[in-house]
């Protein structure tokens, strides 16, 4: 654990914790931008949490207290997530913690503690979320984990850090199994991270809400920290995806030029990969409902295949 | 160069692979079409190819053929076909979808294990394939078998003809030239054919609906 | 004559005895107090929790010690009782004492309120079925495993029972009783295959003897058949959603924690100990079978309204997971991969600790909730966690292990068992090695269905607003029920936080079954779990607590010191919506709807929906276990059709059976004079 590794590690905290708004609010733009609206500035997402941290909290009136401390937990499982990624370096100290299977773990965590704190103030906007979130969510982890797992069948191994050297290094290779993996891996995205085609980030309509009924009943402080922790889903996802398949650029450990080098890097991959999202998001309509078990269970089945490919082709 | 033409090879099929899988799960019959399409344009990629790294000329005439009848003579004869027959929605499927996608499974399962030790003694460029196109095969056979309207189970027919062409070029390096030809006039002749079916079931019946065939039994 | 043979010193298997023997006192003691509610309560559970206790500590030194045999003189002239503490056996003592400890504890608060049955007699019942629990994981032969098998079955149905007044009570004891008996014929016939014509029922000579493939294949095909029943695996299940929710809430927390492990045992115990060849499809049998039953026991649960039901078919979820291991660890060692087999197996044993604990924590906290409400079904329960904090925050604990989560015991469990599946590349069968892939999908799914369950389960009983006035009045616990659940919830944080150390307690067993073990890769750090390299694979729960725990605390005061902490309670926003009633949450039915619509074909749901003319709307679904009605009932009718032929036989006349009797002398004299 040298002191390079420790300061890595803060780094990606960190980044975590500003770029994530700044990813959703450029998202924001270019979705704006290609529905010819004019678009609210990129540091609009900061404003509104400055503007949320500094109102009173109105909570209801037989909210038990863990409603009160979900926020919290929420918000500390995806800051942990970022700190296993590797985002800008391999170094991380804290990396040996959780492996793939322990960074799907921490997002189930998250979504359940949301799921239980909608159902706590029991009106219907907030138990027809979670049930919602949790229909989502029981196709989505193992399809995600699936996803891993092709990754990891490939390299010999379930450690993000050692998965991204390990692809990284490889002589450029092209791996048919990846193809069906990345193809999984923007499906469950588009899921968990509560975009079109499966749910509407900017709606207010009951019938297509599933992230916004969660957070329906938050104000002030305990909902910035769930926007705060939704774009850090955000991030975090798109920081698994270019981990996963697009490994290059990363620093190692002990290649201090290479950790500066890593951060435009990571920037210009992150524009790219927004600007796409938001081109899907564009040309999809939202599918309804009790369609998205479909459209999540296609991706598990993508994933497996995948797996099977794998093993067919021997892995080349 | 030379050593990623397999890698690219193994990556066009699993592009087969999964466009079979979107076909069986697609609901709208112009997006089949578009599939369809594509599915046909990587078959054609393969082929050249294959052609590239085998140096047989055949090869590229047969992708050329493939190209012109499965990539652009079909597809606009099918949505010809579509605009006068005025379908659009296949709502009706024998099993639901998430069941087609698990037996869909199953038979990947067992093309691949299948296949598996006769690729490792194949030394052909893409013998690993094998497996692939066969799960592509028995895909498309399942969409046949479980749609209602005539015309999926029509783009089922030319899919598994993809894939068999697929399996075939990618064991043996290509059939022989005069066998391509007579496949693709069956194909060719075979399409017309089932189109003019579609339109008598349609005037008949006043429905593309494969059910109605059912009472044309004998009681 | 075979006497009892002690050591000069008190060795671990005395010490069990006397806890065993313990255990029967305070029973007959209980029979003494028949009436007496809190002598029987106060004193008499809690003496047995200690001896639980006890027997933990005896079984976590014995877990390293060398195996001990003893002969007591008990049981029939030419065939005393066998007596063997292993590492196996101390294994499954430890699980035993661990969760009996906590359950009797529970149980001193519980049965202050009269059941049925009389509380001595209660005690007597369960203290009964603990010791033959106990005795059963001591047996070395055939006769003194079937004796307290079958103790071990009677006395349960006893306790299921309890409140014999009522008709579903009774008819679930009944199916019980059945499967059990089925299932013990499955186990019987097992046996007399194992020791394979010599006469000789002991396990020692059972270990000896060496069967050719086809009578070993039978023996585990037996196994698997009678020990499935007790476990609850398909298609034997039927009697296990009846049974549990009809005993009260102790007796189930035993059932699902203990009494289904100990079912496994005998599966370990047969396949992996006394048969000593080793089939590939042994394995794979296990494994479908498995993961069939958990595939079942998950769907059915999400749909299930009633709350002990719904722990049941998550308890049979389970009992599938680890079979499934368990096949994995049999596939792994028969193609000679110890390395891999012993994974599999420390994950199926990890399961099956971690299980016990937090499913015998579910269970008595609905049996809490059971007594200060009156209600079982999910549709009346809600908001209890302002009237039950106690209860609520235990659960919850409960309810994460439970959903597989990190950082608990339930976690450890299924990262092992998927690290195993993962690194399978290189069984020498194509189909094996594309099937256990797959398997992992199943696995993975099976585990996101049981978070949708448990999220369900403590959203509805607890959180939201009281679907019924009366829950107003409900109360916390007592102070015995709390201790109790207290015992268990720290069991399951232990399990999550230090992997490394339980591990090394399984690598006895692992070694000894399988002939390979994880400790040497464990033990080379302590805090963080590396089951093969630190490159492949890591995971370290403490430093994962911390790093929420940390992030939690620094977040909340670095937001109040930067900002504020003001807070106002107000009416929930609910979009602006005046009026909120209780009515207007999701039902426990409706929040699994979406599971049943998609899951359609497995079900046999039989609605009846109102329409628009009705004076009285009503709407009822109710969804029912199509095997019940392709399988036990088709067999059923079968057995009544055999049997009233065979009656024919009793016509009623005296001269008739005179006749019989007559005519079997007849041909006995016959064979004999040959």
């Amino acid at each position: 654990m040298s002191a390079l590794g420790v300061f890595s590690q803060l780094m990606a905290l960190v980044l975590a914790l500003l770029l994530a708004p700044l990813l959703t609010g450029w998202v924001n733009q270019w979705r704006h931008w290609l529905q010819n609206k004019s678009a609210p500035s990129l540091l609009q997402p900061y404003r509104t949490l400055h503007k949320l941290f500094n109102k009173d909290s109105l909570i209801a009136e037989h909210a038990s207290p863990l409603y009160r401390f979900a926020p919290y937990v929420v918000f500390g499982c995806m800051l942990l997530a970022s700190a296993i990624i590797p985002t800008i370096s391999t170094d991380l100290p804290l990396s040996p913690a959780a492996d793939a299977i322990a960074l799907v773990g921490l997002f189930a965590l998250a979504r359940v503690f949301i799921s239980l704190a909608a159902m706590d103030v029991g009106t219907a906007f907030g138990s027809m979320g979670a049930r919602r979130e949790m229909l989502v969510g029981f196709l989505a982890e193992p399809a995600l984990l699936m996803v891993m797992f092709c990754a990891s069948m490939i390299t010999g191994s379930t450690s993000l850090t050692t998965i991204v050297e390990t692809l990284a290094h490889r002589d450029l290779a092209i791996y048919p199994s990846l193809l069906l993996a990345g193809v999984a891996f923007t499906m469950v995205s588009l899921a968990e991270n509560a975009r079109v085609p499966v749910d509407n980030p900017d709606t207010h309509l009951e019938l297509t809400m599933i992230h916004e009924a969660l957070v329906l009943e938050y104000s002030a402080r305990h909902l910035a920290l769930m926007e705060w922790a939704a774009s850090m889903k955000l991030f975090a996802y798109s920081c698994i995806g270019l981990a996963l398949f697009f490994p290059w650029g990363v620093a190692e450990a002990n290649a201090p030029l290479a950790l500066l080098l890593a951060l435009p890097v990571l920037v210009f991959k992150l524009a790219i990969g927004g600007m796409l999202l938001a081109m899907i998001e564009t040309a999809s309509a939202k599918m309804r409902i009790f369609r998205v078990p479909e459209f999540l269970g296609t991706a598990f089945l993508l994933a497996v295949i995948g797996l099977l490919v794998n093993v067919l082709l021997g892995g080349t | 160069m030379i050593k990623f033409v397999p890698q690219l090879i193994n990556l066009f099929a699993t592009l087969i692979l999964l466009l079979s899988f979107a076909m069986i799960s697609q609901r709208r019959i112009v997006s089949l079409i578009h599939l369809f399409m594509i599915q046909g344009a990587a078959l054609v990629a393969a082929s050249f190819l294959l052609a590239y790294v085998t140096h047989q000329p055949e090869l590229y005439i047969s992708g050329v053929l493939t190209l012109l009848l499965k990539v652009i003579c079909i597809p606009w004869m099918l949505h010809r076909m579509i605009r006068k027959l005025n379908v659009r929605w296949d709502v009706e499927t024998l099993l639901n979808i998430p069941t087609t996608m698990l037996i869909g499974i199953g038979l990947v399962i067992f093309a691949f294990s299948l296949a598996l030790p006769i690729s490792r003694l194949s030394d052909a460029v893409a013998g690993g394939a094998l497996g692939i196109a066969l799960a592509c095969v028995m895909l498309s056979f399942m969409m046949m078998i479980t749609r209602s309207k005539a015309v999926p189970q029509v783009i089922g027919f030319l899919s598994m003809e993809n894939g068999l062409l697929f399996a075939a070029t990618t064991v043996t390096n290509g059939m022989p030239m005069i066998v391509e030809f007579g496949i693709a006039l069956d194909v060719l002749v075979g399409v017309l054919i089932l189109g003019v079916f579609m339109f008598q079931i349609r005037e008949k019946f006043d429905s593309l609906d494969i059910h109605h065939l059912e009472t044309l039994k004998d009681e | 004559m075979p006497s009892l043979t002690i050591a000069a010193t008190w060795t671990h298997l005395d010490w069990v005895l006397i806890v065993v023997t313990a255990w029967l006192l305070i029973g007959v003691v209980g029979i003494a107090a028949l009436r007496r509610f809190r002598f029987v309560a106060v004193v008499l559970f809690p003496l047995g929790a200690i001896f639980s206790v006890l027997l933990m500590a005896v079984a976590l030194s014995a877990a390293y010690a060398t195996p001990e045999v003893a002969v007591l003189p008990l049981g029939l002239p030419q065939l005393p009782f066998h007596l063997r503490l292993d590492n196996l056996s101390a294994f499954f003592l430890l699980l035993i004492g661990g969760v009996s400890a906590g359950v009797s504890t529970f149980a001193a608060g519980y049965f202050r309120q009269g059941e049925g049955t009389p509380p001595g007699l209660l005690c007597l019942e369960y203290h009964v079925f603990i010791a033959s629990m106990a005795m059963v994981v001591l047996a070395d032969d055939a006769y003194v495993f079937m004796v307290m098998w079958e103790t071990m079955a009677f006395s349960s149905f006893f306790l299921v029972l309890a409140n014999h007044r009522i008709p579903e009570i009774r008819s679930a004891g009944y199916l019980y009783m059945l499967v059990a008996h089925v299932g013990a014929l499955g186990i019987l016939l097992c046996f007399g295959v194992l020791q394979a014509n010599t006469g000789d029922y002991t396990f020692a000579n059972m270990r000896a003897q060496h069967l050719e493939p086809f009578w070993a294949s039978i023996a585990f095909v037996l196994a698997v058949f009678g020990f499935g029943a007790k476990a609850g695996l398909l298609p034997l299940h039927a009697w296990l959603p009846d049974a549990h929710p009809a005993a009260p809430s102790p007796v189930s927390a035993l059932m699902s924690g203990v009494m289904l492990k100990i079912a496994l045992y005998g599966i370990l115990r047969v396949g992996f100990d006394l048969l000593q060849t080793r089939i590939w499809w042994w394995g794979v049998l296990l494994m479908g079978v498995g993961l069939l039953t958990a595939l079942f026991g998950v769907v059915f649960s999400t749909v299930q309204v009633e709350m002990k039901r719904l722990l049941a078919y998550s308890s049979i979820e389970n009992v599938g997971l680890m079979c499934a291991g368990l096949g994995l660890s049999l596939l792994f060692s028969s193609y000679g991969m110890q390395a891999l087999s012993a994974l599999a197996l420390t994950a199926a044993l990890y399961h099956m600790l971690s299980h016990a604990f937090f499913k015998s924590l579910l269970f008595c906290s609905t049996g809490a909730v059971l007594h200060a409400t009156g209600e079982r079904s999910l549709g009346k329960l809600g908001g209890l966690i302002r009237t039950m904090p106690w209860v609520a925050w235990l659960t919850l604990v409960g309810v994460l292990a439970c959903a597989g989560l990190p950082p608990f015991g339930g976690f450890v469990a299924e990262w092992l068992l998927l690290q195993s599946f993962l690194f399978t590349t290189g069984l020498p069968s194509s189909f094996l090695d594309m099937l256990v892939p797959v398997m992992a999908a199943l696995i993975a799914l099976i585990a996101a269905f049981s978070g949708f369950t448990m999220v369900k389960y403590f959203g509805v009983v607890f959180l939201g607003q009281p679907r019924d006035e009366k829950l107003a009045r409900a109360h916390d616990a007592g102070r015995w029920e709390r201790l109790g659940m207290l015992w268990l919830v720290v069991g399951c944080v232990l399990l999550g936080l230090f992997p490394n150390q339980v591990i090394a307690l399984m690598e006895p067993v692992t070694q000894r079954l399988v002939g390979g073990g994880l400790a040497h890769t464990v033990a080379d750090s302590s805090w963080l779990l590396v089951p093969v390299n630190i490159d492949r694979a890591s995971y370290a729960p403490v430093i994962f607590l911390l790093g929420v725990v940390l992030t939690f605390g620094l977040a909340f005061v670095l937001v109040r010191r930067l900002y504020h902490g003001r807070l106002r309670r107000v009416p929930p926003w609910d979009c602006g919506h005046p009026w909120q009633t209780a009515r207007m949450q999701d039902t426990a039915e409706g929040f699994g709807q979406p599971i049943q619509q998609i899951f359609d074909p497995f079900f046999r749901v039989t609605k009846q929906q109102p329409s628009a003319f009705d004076d009285k709307p009503i709407y009822d679904v109710k969804v029912e276990d199509p095997l019940w009605y392709w399988l036990y009932l088709p067999v059923a009718r079968v057995v009544e059709k055999l049997s009233r032929i065979v009656g024919q036989l009793q016509q009623g006349r005296i001269a008739v059976y005179l006749m019989y009797s007559f005519a079997t002398l007849i041909v006995v004299l016959l064979v004999v004079k040959r």
